[in-house]
């Protein structure tokens, strides 16, 4: 068996992983025409490349399937429970750096940091009835985040996009999303909490922690980490 | 590992125990509406709970407990004074793998009976030791009635006391509130520039540069609240003295009679707690005259505070010593506020508890 390595398969990510292994002396390539998700590895022996969807990564690298993978360390800590039981960071890759943050309305000038957050929600679910939304689609991570600084009277509520857009269109309160730039937080009229940042993110390599490697693939991996100048 | 036959065997015995008691059997849809537990237990529930959608239904979640569905059972239907037993499977999502079991049998007595809440205490607790009595197991009480009176008794504003009883069961985010009401903690920076900012320019004034009103929260409840913040800061921090009551009777951990005894000198100086501390007097009182050694029997005030939101005065826990690593055999408490969230305005004294038969084997086969 060869070692599999999964890398998103389109886009920045795509482009910049295969320039941060190709720095390191390691090429990574598509193969066959635009649309086919093939591809192949040169410089090391033993390993097969596999594009997948960011988003699949996690779930491909916690169930063996792939025995390596690049990601943001966002999706696999949304993704996996106990991740760090089933995965090991082996490196951060120093791109896609995102992070995901708590924002709320800039008129709110009552609320700069998350015990302000838990004294709103209260009022306004006093107020209105229900308890404060907040729209994301990191619902674990954002749920451990809040329910760690004992945040109550609050909900998630699923955006998978536009998520800046529902406080305007009133199915959320509030936001946890990721930004970058705090470009599109700004147009949108909201502010960052103080102490609202969940986790800083960026894309990183990371090795499966499932037993059943041959002694072939061993090998190929500590070669692979060599190249890579990881210390493992 | 048992099987699960003889786990359902040994719940239908306890079941059968409870009626002979004089419980009435009742049964509960596995299938629950996700809104009253969403509503009850907020969205950490859905960390612990399985939701899944119904198409006609919308969201659903498989029980993860019975006390509320038999709580919404009685208070649409039930005729008083009312004691009833269930026996069946809960479900709870365990989000770390070294976690419990996901699904497991519980057998539970509840009794809906405000004749005397105190009796009705000891019928339960006595009743769960009588079952448990072959196992020697440890037997943990506590009162949340004791800390919420002495939260009410502080000499501090009822915005303070209110947020202070929202947290109980938050004990660090409770402690975080302790300080700064207390003065211990300095105010967060930002708040202590924005009311120097609403003191300097006016409310108003602070309102229109911090931009366009968007979203359901109104301008008029920012404002309300920067103007319930205005009175907190003029407010005089809590005592030192209440604090350090309140820092002991949180540390409270003795055997009942000696936490008794602690509790009414601390009555002398916070008298808001004396009808509770009389309470739990008069409650060792009745368990004594149901055969419990209350002379052995742990008081915490601070027991199930990270676990049993829905409790409000009395709980309890058996724990077996020798085995750590196990849940607790049973539990159980008083939830008289549960009765009133979902009562629509009508509320009853309400106390109960559980026992996990699978444990109970557990033990029986490690003791032979």
């Amino acid at each position: 068996m060869t070692l599999k390595l999964g890398v998103p398969s389109k886009g920045r990510l795509m482009e910049k992983t295969f320039d941060w292994f190709a720095e390191r002396g390691v090429s990574l390539r598509r193969t066959g025409s635009e649309r086919e998700y093939a591809g192949a590895v040169e410089g090391v022996e033993g390993v097969e490349l596999v594009l997948l969807s960011a988003g699949e990564i996690p779930r491909e690298l916690a169930a063996g399937r792939i025995q390596m993978g690049v990601t943001g360390s966002d999706l696999v800590r949304e993704k996996i429970a106990d991740w760090d039981d089933k995965l090991r960071e082996l490196a951060p890759m120093g791109f896609g750096h995102a992070d995901l943050i708590i924002a709320v309305p800039k008129f709110w000038a009552d609320v700069e940091t998350l015990d302000d957050l838990d004294a709103a929600a209260a009022a306004f679910r006093a107020e209105h009835g229900f308890r404060l939304r907040i729209a994301t689609k990191y619902h674990r991570l954002v749920r451990e985040f809040l329910r760690e600084a004992g945040v109550a009277d609050y909900q998630l509520v699923d955006s998978q996009g536009a998520t800046e857009g529902t406080v305007k269109n009133l199915t959320a309160e509030a936001v946890a999303d990721i930004t970058s730039t705090g470009e599109t937080l700004r147009a949108n009229h909201l502010k960052i909490l103080s102490d609202g940042c969940i986790h800083q993110s960026q894309a990183t390599l990371f090795r499966g922690r499932r037993a059943g490697w041959s002694d072939a693939m061993r090998a190929d991996f500590a070669a692979l980490m060599m190249r890579l100048g990881i210390e493992t | 590992m048992m099987g699960e036959s003889a786990v359902r065997a040994k719940s239908e015995q306890l079941f059968n125990y409870f009626q002979a008691a004089g419980a009435q059997p009742v049964e509960t849809d596995i299938l629950q509406p996700a809104d009253t537990l969403l509503d009850l237990y907020g969205e950490d529930i859905r960390g612990r709970a399985y939701v899944t959608s119904d198409p006609l239904q919308g969201e659903v979640m498989l029980r993860p407990d019975f006390t509320v569905p038999v709580v919404r059972m009685h208070m649409q239907n039930g005729a008083e004074p009312a004691r009833y037993t269930y026996m069946g499977k809960v479900f709870r999502a365990q989000e770390h793998e070294m976690g419990r079991d996901n699904e497991y049998f519980q057998v539970g007595y509840e009794v809906f009976d405000g004749t005397d809440p105190v009796a009705a205490d000891a019928e339960v607790f006595a009743l769960i030791a009588e079952a448990l009595l072959p196992l020697k197991l440890r037997a943990a009480t506590g009162d949340f009635a004791v800390l919420l009176a002495a939260v009410n008794g502080l000499n501090t504003t009822d915005r303070r006391k209110a947020a202070l009883r929202r947290h109980l069961w938050r004990p660090r985010r409770f402690r975080a509130l302790l300080d700064r009401f207390g003065g211990r903690k300095p105010e967060p920076e930002s708040r202590v520039r924005m009311l120097a900012e609403a003191t300097k320019d006016g409310v108003a004034a602070l309102m229109d540069r911090a931009g366009p009103e968007v979203g359901l929260r109104s301008r008029a409840e920012v404002e309300a609240r920067i103007a319930a913040l205005q009175e907190d800061a003029a407010a005089p921090a809590i005592s030192a003295g209440e604090l350090e009551i309140l820092d002991t009777i949180i540390g409270l951990r003795e055997t009942a009679p000696n936490a008794l005894e602690h509790l009414r000198d601390i009555a002398v100086d916070l008298p808001s707690i004396l009808p509770a501390v009389q309470r739990i007097e008069r409650r060792l009182t009745a368990l004594d005259a149901r055969g419990i050694d209350v002379s052995s029997l742990d008081f915490e005030a601070s027991y199930g505070r990270t676990t049993m939101e829905y409790y409000d005065g009395f709980v309890f826990g058996f724990y077996a010593e020798t085995r750590p690593d196990l849940p607790p055999v049973a539990s159980g408490g008083r939830y008289d506020a549960l009765t009133r969230v979902l009562g629509q305005g009508r509320s009853i004294p309400a106390v109960g508890g559980v026992i996990r038969p699978a444990e109970v084997l557990t033990l029986t086969e490690g003791a032979q």
